[in-house]
C-alpha cells in the first residue's frame, strides 16, 4: 500500500501525529515517477530540487495548519509558473523556461503548502480528447498503456491514477477534465464558469476554460476545489461570490433527491457497458432514497458544431498572441517580420493547433460571421436554456462522462469528427457554464474505467460533491488501482 | 452549403498568419469543408428571434480601479524574448 491511498485527511493527521514527514511523500512521489513514468509519459517537466528542499522546510516548520500542506501535486502545463518552464505541450513554447508569475491557482496552492511536483503532459494547447496532440511523448493510460489517457488533462488524470501524486489541476473546456478523469477512473470536476481564477491559465477558448482538481476520491477533490475557488480581481470573469465548505457539506445524505437522466445520453452511440453501469449506479441512488426521471436535452446533438465553432473562433483569437516577438520559439526561416510571424507559427504549432486556428479565423471572417459564429452563439443560448429548464424540476443531471470507455492509441487520430464526437455528453456542460463532475462507476469487459458524470446547478458544487461522495461510500470501485508493477 | 476552396484555405492562413505548403492547403480544404458541412445542422434550427450567449454569467464591464501597481521590470519583460536589443524587442524588418 502507498502513503498515496490515504485521503488528504489522514495524511493530515499522520503529518500532524509525526507518523510521516513531507520529505516521506514527496519522496514517495518522486520514486513512483521514477518506477512508472517512463510507460506513463504524465510528466513533462520535474521540479525535484525546490520540492525536495520545500518538503525540508516545510518540515521544519511549526505551524502545520494549513489546508494542502506538504501536500505533493501537479500542475497541467497550461497553467504558468514562475520559474517552472511551462510549454502547454507545444513546440512553440519549448524554450519558456522561466514565466515571469504564477497563476492565480497556482499561488493558492502555494499559500496553503501544497509541493508542486511538476508540470503535467496534455494536449497542445489544450486541443485534443486522447493526449496524441502532445508535441512530446503522449502520456498514456496506467490502466493499460496501449490506451489513450484522455485528454486534454490527459497527464493530470493519468499521474494521479498512477499513484504518482495526490491531486493534480486540469484545465476543462470541452471535457477536458472530466473525460481524462473517466478513462482514468479518478474524480474530476469543472466548475462552474467564473469559479476559479483563470489568471495565468493559457487561454484556449475564454468563455468555456475552467481550472479544476483531479483526485484520487471526492472528498480530496472538495478540499482542493475549496483551495483554489474565489473571486480574483486578475480575471474579469471571475465571479465574485463566497465560497462554501465543500468538504462540511460532503457528508448530507441524498434522500429525497431528484435525479435528472437525459435520454439523449443514454442514446445509440453510447456502449451498452458504459449505459449498463450508469444505469447501476442509478439503482445505488434510489436505494440511497433518491428518484431519478428521464428527461430530454432536446439540443444536446447540435452542442459539438457548436462547440467546435465557437472554441476554434475563441482559440484563433486568443492564438494570435504566440507571434515569436516576446518569448516562444523564433523561426530562423524569414527575412521580414510577416514572414517570421508566419513561419514560426506554422514551425510552432501541431497540425490540430493549425486547423482549429484555420476553423476560427475562417468562421470569424467577413461575410461568415453571422453564418457560423453568431448562430453558434445563439445555438449555444437553446443549449443552456435546455439545462435552465431541467433545474427548475431537477437538482442535479446524471449520465455518462463519454460514449466508451478510452479507445486505443491511434484508433481515432485519422478523422478529426470522429475524435470530436468522444466529447459529446461533456461539452454541453461546458457551453452551458453549469458544473459537473466524473467519478467511476465500473470497468469495462476489458478492465477500463468507466465514468458517471453528475452536473449541478451554476455555482451549486456542493451539491455536485455531495450526491457524488455519497455514491463513493456506497460503492468500492475508487479503490480499485492499476497494476503498473510494483507497490502502488 | 458554402463550399471551401483552395483560395479561400489560403486567405484564411494568410488572415491567421500561418505558412501553408500546396500539401497543406490540400489537407486544410478537405478539413475545413468536412467540419463547416457538419456545423451546417446547425440551420436545421430557427434562431431568429434568440439572443446569442458570449459568457454564461451575466457580467458587464467588470472594473478595476486604475491604479499604478509594480508589475515586472523591463529587464524581466525582455527576459524569454528571442531576440533583444537595447532594452528593446527586436524582430526583422517590417519594409522589404
Amino acid at each position: 500500500m502507498s502513503l498515496f491511498d490515504h485521503t488528504i485527511k489522514e495524511l493530515e493527521e499522520k503529518l500532524h501525529n509525526k507518523e510521516i514527514t513531507v520529505q516521506d511523500l514527496v519522496d514517495t512521489s518522486y520514486n513512483r515517477i521514477k518506477e512508472v513514468d517512463d510507460k506513463v509519459h504524465a510528466f513533462l517537466t520535474l521540479d525535484e530540487e525546490n520540492a525536495k528542499a520545500k518538503a525540508k522546510e516545510l518540515d521544519n516548520t511549526k505551524d502545520q495548519s494549513q489546508r494542502l500542506f506538504g501536500i505533493p501535486g501537479g500542475i497541467k502545463d497550461n497553467l504558468v509558473t514562475k520559474g517552472i518552464r511551462t510549454t502547454c505541450a507545444s513546440q512553440f513554447l519549448d524554450n519558456f523556461d522561466d514565466p515571469l508569475y504564477n497563476a492565480t491557482v497556482v499561488d493558492k496552492l502555494n499559500n496553503e503548502k501544497a509541493v508542486t511536483i511538476g508540470k503535467l503532459n496534455m494536449d497542445e494547447f489544450a486541443m485534443g480528447s486522447s493526449n496524441e496532440n502532445s508535441s512530446y511523448t503522449p502520456t498514456r493510460n496506467p490502466w493499460n498503456t496501449d490506451h489513450v489517457p484522455g485528454g486534454s488533462s490527459g497527464g493530470s488524470a493519468a499521474a494521479v491514477a498512477a499513484g504518482e501524486i495526490l491531486f493534480a489541476l486540469g484545465s476543462d473546456t470541452g471535457g477536458s477534465i472530466r473525460q481524462p478523469a473517466a478513462f482514468c477512473g479518478v474524480v474530476g470536476l469543472k466548475p462552474t464558469y467564473g469559479l476559479v481564477s483563470r489568471f495565468g491559465l493559457v487561454a484556449f477558448a475564454s468563455s468555456l476554460d475552467q481550472v479544476g482538481p483531479i483526485t484520487r476520491n471526492v472528498e480530496d477533490n472538495a478540499r482542493v476545489l475549496e483551495v483554489i475557488a474565489g473571486h480574483d480581481e486578475m480575471d474579469s470573469t471571475s465571479a465574485n461570490i463566497e465560497i462554501p465548505s465543500y468538504t462540511e457539506n460532503l457528508t448530507k445524505d441524498v434522500k429525497g433527491l431528484k435525479i435528472a437522466v437525459p435520454k439523449e445520453y443514454l442514446a445509440e452511440g453510447v456502449a451498452p457497458e458504459v449505459k449498463e453501469s450508469v444505469l447501476e449506479a442509478l439503482k445505488v441512488y434510489e436505494s440511497l432514497g433518491a428518484t431519478w426521471e428521464e428527461v430530454s436535452l432536446p439540443h444536446s446533438k447540435y452542442a459539438v458544431a457548436t462547440y467546435y465553432l465557437l472554441s476554434s473562433s475563441e482559440a484563433s483569437a486568443n492564438l494570435a498572441r504566440f507571434d515569436g516577438v516576446r518569448y516562444g520559439v523564433r523561426t530562423e526561416n524569414a527575412d521580414n517580420m510577416i514572414d517570421m510571424f508566419k513561419h514560426s507559427r506554422s514551425e510552432g504549432f501541431g497540425e490540430e493547433v493549425k486547423r482549429r486556428i484555420m476553423l476560427g479565423t475562417f468562421a470569424l471572417s467577413s461575410g461568415y460571421y453571422d453564418a457560423y459564429y453568431k448562430k453558434a452563439q445563439k445555438v449555444r443560448t437553446l443549449i443552456k436554456n435546455d439545462f435552465d429548464k431541467i433545474f427548475e424540476d431537477y437538482d442535479v443531471v446524471i449520465g455518462p462522462t463519454t460514449p466508451t470507455p478510452a479507445f486505443k492509441v491511434g484508433e481515432n487520430t485519422d478523422d478529426p469528427l470522429t475524435m470530436y464526437a468522444n466529447d459529446i455528453l461533456t461539452i454541453p456542460v461546458n457551453l452551458a457554464g453549469v458544473p459537473g463532475i466524473s467519478l467511476p462507476c465500473g470497468f469495462s469487459e476489458n478492465g477500463l474505467p468507466i465514468g458517471l458524470q453528475i452536473i449541478g446547478k451554476y455555482f451549486d458544487e456542493s451539491t455536485v460533491y455531495r450526491v457524488a461522495h455519497a455514491y463513493e461510500q456506497a460503492t468500492d470501485h475508487h479503490t480499485k488501482r492499476p497494476q503498473l508493477g510494483g507497490a502502488n | 452549403m458554402a463550399e471551401i476552396t483552395k483560395d479561400q484555405v489560403k486567405h484564411v492562413a494568410h488572415l491567421a498568419r500561418l505558412a501553408v505548403t500546396e500539401e497543406d492547403v490540400e489537407k486544410l480544404t478537405d478539413d475545413l469543408s468536412a467540419i463547416i458541412g457538419y456545423a451546417e445542422q446547425l440551420n436545421e434550427l430557427d434562431t431568429e428571434n434568440v439572443e446569442p450567449t458570449t459568457h454564461v454569467l451575466d457580467l458587464k464591464n467588470v472594473m478595476r480601479k486604475d491604479e499604478p501597481k509594480k508589475w515586472i521590470t523591463q529587464e524581466e519583460a525582455l527576459k524569454n524574448a528571442p531576440d533583444k536589443e537595447a532594452g528593446h524587442f527586436r524582430v526583422p524588418s517590417i519594409l522589404e
